[in-house]
């Protein structure tokens, strides 16, 4: 690994995006991901690669598709009003099994919302990125070095599966300044046998296609699709487990809130309180396994996160009713404090206590 | 010994067309295969269909082919180029397709002068979903959803399209024509050849407009479908030359823009 520089993880994203072989990348301005799109203005053209800003959301996540279709590693990034834009074409790309990165650099909503940090878009992102049946990987970093480290990984998986992945961050991760050490640059280039570049007369024509008539034949797409989930979820589930081997109170939560739970638990493991920390790092598949592996021992759940409680609904679902699953959260662009999740957890010391 | 003189065109699927009988969607397939023939550029073409009757044109053209969400081809044809600039990539596009959900995709990608080929199939209806009004329907024309005609007070104008965009400095070629006569059917093919010449040579954004019809949704056989279309479309319609900048004495369209220069500085320039 190279020596640390300072960096945005916003510029951190497009610079580790470079060192991944991003060969285009197409953008609409929309805060707070906009130093993403600058960074990449910047360098594409002084690399020979495609930089373009398009007319829209929905024309910049068609022109992903037009340009992974022919095998490219192809980008794009926004905010929450904008992402929704894309998920037309996120749907088509995840129709057409096409690899892709799209970065979500989240605000609050709903509607225009607001322009602070918010972790809003869980269900949009996780649950229903588009119309139709499909999933998305989603990778929810917390630090600048993983904002670098996630990026680079997300075109990997995009083309080992064939499917868009989305980089879910928020305004204050995109926005913050840390050391972060990239990645080298990847020279090897992924054969892609299916890409639509122009056969040459060497091959069969290949179609990049979501249109399926025969209901059969839309059936064992969608199923075939699946079966890939099915591998995915087995092979790249990941979470960061914190203090948790002997943990009684368990933390869950992703990106931004998970720094603030990480400083509540140092706090309340300094007052002798048994409280570890799960940081889902993908949040599609969800890191059932993780909250499996401390279901049994943990006495109870504390879900955190900057929205109404949304993420809550799937430690739920792989807690399955075993443990109380309790949430706390702040919305509209407001920053969980430690104090407050700290409070949180002493009070849910007490109720252990009363039991 | 005999002599093949017509047959179909290598770069035609040996298919049979989902389209309705005499509808122009078919005549239209053979002229751009015939020209990716004459051409030879069959293995370095890409073709985008749209959503609309030709949405199965994946299946007719033997060059490799994208299927573009509803409006969006322009923009998909965007990213096809610009990573891929050595290829030769068209989009093809009805009324509803492009002048609708997909006006912006188009507006945006002629006025930057993407270096791609668009046929546009103007028939004044949506054909694919049952017949109703497009955004170049005529006023006065009864579809399913302008049942008492088109009410220009209500429903607003038909958009000539070919007009809109050679205003614009990107286009290289905007021409408007018909398949209704020999004559004319020939027209059509050297306007569209031109549109993918220009495209070779990096001339610029080309379109083709061919006024088309309908015959199912109009309700008229394909004989009296082309005399309705010459009755009513193309004097809406009127055929001919809008924009061509090789015609005007320039190489491509950079050449005949009047402003491109390199940069321009407003104080807030990084060093
Ligand atoms: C987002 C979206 N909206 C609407 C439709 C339904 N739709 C399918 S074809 C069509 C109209 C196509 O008309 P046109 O482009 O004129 O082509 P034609 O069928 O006449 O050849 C519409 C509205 C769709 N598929 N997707
Ligand atoms: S509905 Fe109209 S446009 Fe569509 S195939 Fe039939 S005649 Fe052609």
């Amino acid at each position: 690994m190279s020596e640390k520089v300072l960096m945005k993880g916003n510029e951190a994203i497009a610079e580790a995006a470079l060192r991944a072989g991003c060969q285009c990348f197409f953008g609409y301005p929309i805060t707070p991901q906009t130093e993403l799109a600058a960074y990449m203005s910047k360098r594409m053209p002084k690399l020979g690669r495609v930089y373009l800003q398009a007319e829209s959301e929905i024309a910049a996540i068609n022109m992903v598709y037009g340009a992974a279709g022919t095998g490219a590693r192809a980008m794009t990034s926004s905010s929450s009003p904008g992402i929704s834009l894309k998920s037309e074409g996120i749907s088509y790309m995840a129709g057409a099994d096409l690899p892709g990165v799209i970065v979500n650099i989240t605000r609050g909503g709903p509607g225009l919302g607001g322009i602070q940090p918010a972790q809003s878009d869980y269900w949009q992102a996780t649950r229903a990125a588009g119309h139709g049946d499909f999933h998305m990987i989603v990778l929810a970093p917390s630090t600048v070095q993983e904002m670098a480290d996630e990026v680079y990984n997300a075109f990997e998986i995009a083309d080992r599966y064939r499917t868009p992945v989305m980089i879910l961050g928020d305004g204050m991760l995109g926005q913050m300044m840390e050391p972060v050490s990239l990645p080298q640059e990847k020279t090897e280039k992924t054969d892609k046998p299916w890409a639509a570049d122009g056969h040459r007369n060497k091959r069969k024509k290949n179609v990049i296609n979501s249109l399926f008539l025969k209901t059969q034949e839309l059936e064992d797409k969608n199923i075939e699709r699946f079966e890939r989930y099915e591998i995915i979820k087995e092979n790249e589930q990941r979470a960061e487990m914190y203090v948790t081997d002997d943990a009684e109170i368990i933390i869950v939560a992703f990106g931004a809130s998970a720094r603030v739970a990480r400083s509540a638990v140092d706090r309340a493991r300094s007052v002798g309180i048994k409280v570890g920390l799960i940081r889902p790092i993908t949040l599609w598949p969800y890191p059932t396994k993780a909250i499996e592996s401390v279901v049994d021992r943990a006495k109870k759940f504390l879900v955190v996160e900057m929205n109404m409680g949304q993420m809550v609904d799937d430690v739920r679902l792989s807690v399955a009713g075993r443990k109380a699953v309790d949430f706390f959260g702040h919305t509209g662009g407001i920053i969980p404090t430690p104090t407050e999740v700290f409070e949180q957890i002493e009070r849910i010391a007490v109720e252990k206590g009363d039991e | 010994m005999s002599e093949i003189i017509f047959k179909r065109p290598d770069a035609l699927e040996d298919t049979v067309f989902s389209y309705c009988p005499g509808c122009t969607h078919g005549i239209s397939h053979r002229l751009i295969a015939e020209i990716i023939d004459e051409l030879g550029i069959e293995g370095t073409t890409i073709g985008v269909a749209p959503v609309g009757c030709s949405v199965m044109a994946c299946d007719f053209f033997t060059c490799d082919m994208f299927e573009a969400a509803h409006g969006r081809a322009p923009a998909v044809a965007t990213g096809i180029k610009r990573v891929n600039p050595d290829n030769v990539v068209f989009a093809y596009q009805g009324d509803g397709d492009l002048a609708s959900i997909g006006m912006a995709e188009t507006v945006h990608a002629a006025t930057r002068g993407e270096n791609i080929t668009v046929i546009f199939i103007n028939n004044a209806i949506y054909g694919m979903t049952g017949g109703q009004m497009a955004p170049t329907s005529l006023p006065g024309q009864v579809t399913q959803t302008s049942p008492f005609g088109r009410d220009v007070m209500q429903a607003g104008y038909p958009i000539r399209v070919v007009e809109l965009l050679s205003e614009l400095d990107g286009v290289a070629l905007a021409q408007r024509v018909t398949l209704d006569t020999p004559k004319h059917v020939h027209e059509a093919k050297r306007a569209i050849k031109k549109a993918f010449e220009y495209q070779i040579a990096g001339v610029g954004y080309s379109i083709v407009e061919i006024v088309s019809t309908c015959p199912t949704n109009w309700g008229l056989s394909p004989q009296d479908a082309f005399q309705w279309m010459r009755d009513n479309m193309l004097p809406y319609y009127p055929l001919g030359v809008y924009r061509d900048v090789k015609a005007e004495g320039f190489d491509n369209i950079h050449d005949r823009a009047a402003d491109k220069r390199e940069r321009l500085s407003c104080g807030k320039d990084e060093k």
